[in-house]
């Protein structure tokens, strides 16, 4: 009625209906579904009967998108820093400091094809690495495990070897006890949301907070389901040091502890149900490996110190008492537990010093309680939905259009249905991500992987630089979040400015702080202004059926809604013109638009059996049937507990990894949760920093470095920011400035938030609201002081993934002030023989600054 | 004649500001002629979320609440306006994007402190109930399309029925006098407060929650409630009136054996330290 048309698109935080009129985003809404749109599942539970609403729920950060689109700090031009002359004078000590000149397309992209020549011919193979973050705007066909790795594959790059980040302690952890290698780790969730309304009496949230994390993807899918199991009256318990959103809603028993002390709270909770008999015995003896040791562990016998709840207390900060209430309730009630954002992994707890040791607690805890039994089982009701799992539609970790075979799941999935160009990096050199400063600063590091092929693969290290390969000199950098989500990231500076740097390249949609120290940014253009094509929350890959956390599966054609802001381009477009001046173009773009490459995705899924190409650019979405009642998953592990043939969707592990005959038991090498983990036990017998046995190891950095925590008393915990999808619509002058829990504006600066307790405020004379300095050996940023009674003691906690990195000079120091926490966290790995981030085991001080803004002078 | 009114559950929302980032996908950058003007790109917007935090150490809550224009029947702004507010048939009041130009004492007028002032284009401006949503034929305003949790509800029925309503649900409002618009549920967790603490006792020499204790909170020799011990040995009296003095707690530690803890109500929930039995 008021002139507008309405496009469809995906972001990460939800599917979107897209209002525009004259080329201009008016507004953007959920997707509420019309009469035609397939129904929906209900489920009985306690003799009631839930159904979702009809619409897709979205997460604040798809809500603040318009304001990113057209965001005063979008790159609109490609740009040249003013004093790189690449036939000349380079300066690669002004990067970060000289400003920009604007240059033409032709102009940037002569630049950038000619430096990738350069490179080739004047050091070989490997000189050039790609730098991207983990997350990218929705699609197949745009995502950077799709176009851009098509694009490195095609000139040859050295990869920089993630560290799995998210999956960290189950990754190192958890997976030597229950397997699950190709999920990083962590386990699936089939069933789980009918089970878990249907038995469970009691839910742990342990270090989860699903109302600010969305499972990732999926808006508020869940929150309704946990709404029905508050309804159903589940009791909830919720153990973190901040008193989470989640908590918030749900209400239940808080349980405050400081961070990285978790394992010890769970030891204690296993001594209880020892002592007690309030475990599973019959379930141990039958689905479990080496629990006599560990039971001997929990009991002292092994060390001479039995891990009670009054052993812990001093660890952990919570009363014995109730840790043996906790116990006696979780041990006497079928409970879920909810362990980080996907309830069966993740977690901040997992990305501290002990962040292996709590992730292997868990997988233990549930092996004592028998997990799969019907209501005892892993999950916070955001995934697991009754969805049809069979229908085909590829995730974006499926490979795109990549032609990678090796390094996403497309040789599984997507290649088959999809036949493309297949390409390959012939650089088999890599750097460890976390490790990157480091090996331009030093020329040399050592790293082990991130691969879920199999758990051996990662004990093996790998060597920077690699012998044959030289060693980089070109960082080609796609979008700019080092500074805010790599540990002690103040190390990028020097990096960046290295001497060995010849030339570094910016691909970004927006002039962030990183951004700024490229020689060359080219401008690339948001979702909105080009086409893609997806399914919601479809991971793939490693995030295999991820869709199950939503209530309805959408796939949608992403159009593009308006024309690219200024002369910024589809990342497909710029990709394609700089390989079309190396003779590269039609490999990589087989003739096709980006639109053309929907639609092969679109004839590769099951969606092209059920609507036609042009009734599904019309509608632009189409919701997929919910699975008939009787052709439900079953429930994820209840064909372990019943020791039957695995008969979840889930096609892992491999073939040849079954220890038993295919089809039986787990993939550790018993078949069985093991309390002693074989892999360990073959691999990496004599680590101390990972034994065999779980033991408590205090963190490296926490209560027990004595020295260090007399100076900095703090713990901080930075995790990940509910507002934004880490830097994604964070700063930008965007409309999440505004929230007063994401930022908060003083002065005409916004400052990104500290919340500290009203006890160690007040010592520190901080009033809620204050300006203040944290820091630590590492450096100091000016944040604002939340002070709430939802945190702690001891506890500072912010969150990662400040979009802005913004150092200044104030009263004689430097101060960071755009909010890049990881400019204090360390850059250690939680053990080692492991490539892994522990951000938060952290100690900072907080001191009050009256000092000098940002916005003086 | 039906008329808009919003029902907003305090208990319910949980601080995610969908609505208030609705708000401003809808006006920044948006002009509605005849509804309202484009609303200032930074700032608080005319959606905003209010948190009131009570208790301390584990025994915490915390209500969230969107602030926002509640459409009062009795508007100091409409009065004050002198035609630049009105109040529609349908109960919306919208300030008119150009005649209420320079009009800042409408910002200070409203007791919601609803209002926001937009220096660049010198007009106040309120939530206007997505009227010209509503008009075009929606049916439901946009935070309510977004809010997750159904913290937010629109109702559009005559006044009577929504009298009936308020009845039903136990619906409160702040400010009768204006007769707002706007109604709450569960405003108690943030206009009232809580006595809470836990019990503990001993057994073989160790600490443990005493839970399934009776506790009775009395006043001037008043019973006035009566709880019991959870599984953690937490109990809480909650809906009390901030700084209502000197309570009673007479917790029975055994059978004919009450123990009782006084404690003086001030502004803030009390969360008494842990009793030992
Ligand atoms: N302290 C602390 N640090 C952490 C964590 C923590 O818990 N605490 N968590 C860790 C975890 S789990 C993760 S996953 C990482 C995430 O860390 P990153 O992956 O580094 O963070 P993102 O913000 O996802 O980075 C995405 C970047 O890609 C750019 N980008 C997105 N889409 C496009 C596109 O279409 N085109 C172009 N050209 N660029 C695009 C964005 O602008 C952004 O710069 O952070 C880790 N860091
Ligand atoms: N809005 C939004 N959603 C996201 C993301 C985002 O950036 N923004 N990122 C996505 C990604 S990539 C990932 S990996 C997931 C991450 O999901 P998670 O890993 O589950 O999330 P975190 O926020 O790191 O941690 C969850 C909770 O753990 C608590 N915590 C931190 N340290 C400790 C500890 O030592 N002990 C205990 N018990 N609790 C602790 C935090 O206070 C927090 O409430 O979220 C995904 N979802
Ligand atoms: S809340 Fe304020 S602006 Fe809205 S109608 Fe009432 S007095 Fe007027
Ligand atoms: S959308 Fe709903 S839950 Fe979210 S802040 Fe607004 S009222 Fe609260
Ligand atoms: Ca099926
Ligand atoms: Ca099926
Ligand atoms: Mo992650």
């Amino acid at each position: 009625p008021d002139g507008s048309r309405r496009f469809t698109t995906l972001t990460n935080g939800g599917p979107l209906f897209v209002h525009v009129k004259d080329d201009k985003i008016l507004r953007v809404t959920p997707i509420e579904f019309d009469a035609k749109d397939a129904d929906s599942w209900s489920i009985d539970a306690r003799g009631k009967r839930f159904t979702p609403k009809r619409k897709a729920t979205v997460a604040p950060h798809a809500m603040s998108m318009k304001s990113v689109v057209y965001s005063d700090k979008r790159v609109l031009y490609p740009m040249k820093r003013v004093d790189f002359d690449p036939n000349g004078e380079r300066n690669p000590q002004n990067r970060g400091i000289s400003g920009y000149e604007r240059i033409s397309w032709d102009e940037a992209l002569d630049i950038v094809s000619s430096e990738i020549k350069r490179q080739k011919q004047k050091y070989g193979p490997g000189s050039m690495t790609i730098a991207h973050g983990s997350h990218h705007q929705w699609g197949n066909v745009g995502y950077y495990l799709s176009s851009l790795l098509r694009f490195g594959n095609l000139i040859g790059f050295t990869r920089l070897s993630l560290n799995p980040d998210s999956w960290e302690g189950w990754y190192w952890g958890a997976q030597h006890h229950w397997g699950h290698s190709q999920r990083v780790g962590i386990a699936g969730n089939y069933g789980t949301v009918e089970d878990c309304l249907q038995e469970a009496e009691m839910m742990v949230f342990w270090s989860c907070d699903a109302e600010s994390t969305n499972g990732g993807y999926m808006g508020f899918e869940g929150t309704q389901r946990r709404l029905w199991a508050k309804e159903l009256g589940i009791e909830f318990v919720h153990i973190d040091p901040h008193y989470n959103p989640t908590a918030q809603l749900l209400g239940g028993r808080w349980i405050p502890i400081k961070p990285t002390t978790d394992p010890a709270l769970a030891q204690a909770i296993m001594y209880v149900w020892v002592t007690e008999g309030l475990y599973d015995q019959e379930y141990v003896a039958q689905r479990t490996t080496g629990f006599e040791e560990w039971r001997d562990y929990l009991l002292g016998k092994e060390d001479g110190t039995p891990k009670t709840p009054e052993w812990q207390e001093p660890e952990t900060g919570v009363p014995a008492r109730v840790v043996r209430a906790l116990a006696r309730q979780w041990g006497g009630k079928k409970t879920y537990l909810a362990a980080g954002a996907n309830g069966s992994g993740f977690g901040g707890a997992g990305r501290g010093a002990t962040g292996a040791q709590w992730a292997r607690c868990m997988v233990m805890m549930m092996a004592m309680q028998g997990l799969g039994k019907p209501g005892v089982n892993m999950g916070n009701l955001q995934a697991g939905t009754p969805l049809d799992h069979e229908f085909y539609f590829p995730g974006y970790a499926d490979g795109g259009i990549s032609g990678e075979l090796v390094f996403n799941g497309n040789a599984v999935n997507n290649y088959q249905k999809m036949p493309h160009v297949i390409t390959m990096n012939p650089v088999r050199q890599m750097i460890p991500k976390q490790q990157l400063p480091e090996a331009i600063i030093n020329g040399k590091a050592e790293g082990y992987l991130w691969d879920g092929v199999a758990t051996e693969l990662q004990f093996a290290p790998f060597q920077y630089p690699m012998p044959g390969y030289s060693p980089i000199h070109m960082i080609y950098k796609y979008g700019g979040s080092y500074f805010s989500t790599l540990t002690e990231s103040s190390r990028m500076v020097e990096a960046y400015r290295h001497d060995s740097i010849d030339c570094v390249v910016n691909q970004s949609i927006w002039m962030e702080g990183e951004a700024q120290f490229a020689d060359i940014i080219l401008p690339a253009c948001t979702a909105f202004e080009r086409y893609d094509i997806g399914e919601w929350a479809a991971g793939g890959g490693y995030l295999p059926h991820g869709f199950n956390g939503t209530n309805h599966r959408i796939v949608a054609l992403q159009h593009k809604c308006i024309e690219p802001r200024g002369e910024s381009k589809s990342d497909y477009e710029i990709f394609s013109l700089i390989l079309q001046r190396l003779g590269l173009g039609a490999i990589f773009n087989e003739g096709c638009s980006e639109l053309d490459w929907c639609k092969r995705v679109f004839n590769s899924s099951d969606v092209s059996k059920r609507i036609s190409w042009k009734e599904f650019c019309k509608k632009g979405y189409y919701v997929v049937p919910a699975e008939k009642p009787a052709l439900r998953s079953p429930v994820n592990f209840r064909w372990f507990a019943e020791g039957r043939m695995k008969d979840i969707q889930e096609a892992m592990p491999l073939p040849s990894q079954w220890a038993e005959d295919f089809g039986k038991g787990l993939q550790t090498p018993s078949g069985k949760l093991e309390f002693m983990p074989e892999t360990l036990k073959r691999s990496d017998p004599n680590n101390p920093e990972r034994p065999v046995l779980n033991r408590y190891i205090p963190a490296w950095e926490g209560p027990h470095s004595k020295e260090l925590f007399g100076k900095y008393p703090l713990q901080m915990i930075a995790t990940h920011s509910r507002y934004s999808f880490h830097t994604h619509v964070d700063g930008k002058n965007g409309f999440t400035q505004d929230i007063t829990d994401h930022r908060v504006c003083i002065g005409g600066h916004y400052y990104w938030l500290v919340r500290l307790n009203a006890r160690d405020a007040e010592a520190r004379g901080i009033a809620h609201g204050d300006l203040v300095k944290v820091f630590n050996d590492r450096g100091a940023i000016l944040c604002a002081a939340h002070v709430t009674s939802g945190v702690a003691n001891g506890v500072v906690k912010s969150f990662e993934a400040s979009a802005e990195y913004d150092l200044r000079e104030l009263d004689g120091e430097q101060l960071e002030v755009g909010g890049c926490m990881n400019i204090l966290t360390p850059s250690r790995s939680q053990q080692r023989g492991t490539s892994s981030m522990s951000p938060n085991s952290c100690l900072v001080e907080v001191m009050r600054w009256d000092g000098s803004r940002p916005g003086d002078a | 004649m039906d008329k808009w009114n919003l029902i907003v559950d305090v208990a319910q929302c949980h601080n995610c500001n969908n609505c208030v980032l609705a708000a401003k996908d809808e006006y920044v950058g948006n002009e509605f002629p005849g509804y309202s003007a484009s609303h200032p790109k930074q700032g608080r917007g005319v959606i905003a979320i209010d948190s009131t935090y009570r208790g301390s150490s584990a025994m915490v809550d915390v209500a969230h609440r969107p602030k926002l224009c509640q459409h009062c029947d009795n508007a100091p702004c409409v009065a004050k306006g002198q035609g630049a507010v009105s109040k529609r048939p349908d109960g919306i009041v919208i300030f008119d994007p150009v005649k209420a130009k320079g009009r800042k004492d409408l910002v200070e007028v409203c007791p919601h402190g609803a209002v926001i002032w937009n220096e660049e284009l010198e007009l106040p401006q309120n939530w206007i109930f997505d009227a010209h949503l509503l008009d075009q034929g929606w049916n439901m305003p946009r935070c309510e399309q977004v809010c997750p949790t159904g913290a937010i509800s629109s109702v559009k029925v005559s006044d009577e029925k929504m009298q009936a309503l308020v009845q039903e649900l136990g619906l409160e409002v702040e400010r009768a006098e204006l007769k707002p618009r706007v109604y709450f549920k569960n405003l108690y967790r943030e206009t009232q407060v809580f006595i809470g603490g836990s019990l503990q006792l001993e057994r073989d020499g160790l600490l443990d929650c005493a839970a399934q204790v009776e506790v009775a909170l009395v006043k001037e020799g008043q019973e006035l409630a009566r709880t019991t011990s959870d599984l953690f040995g937490d109990f809480r009296f909650d809906g009390l009136e901030p700084n209502s003095g000197v309570y009673c707690l007479e917790i029975s530690a055994a059978p004919g054996d009450a123990k009782t803890v006084q404690c003086d109500l001030k502004a803030e929930s009390i969360v008494l330290e842990p009793f030992t039995l």
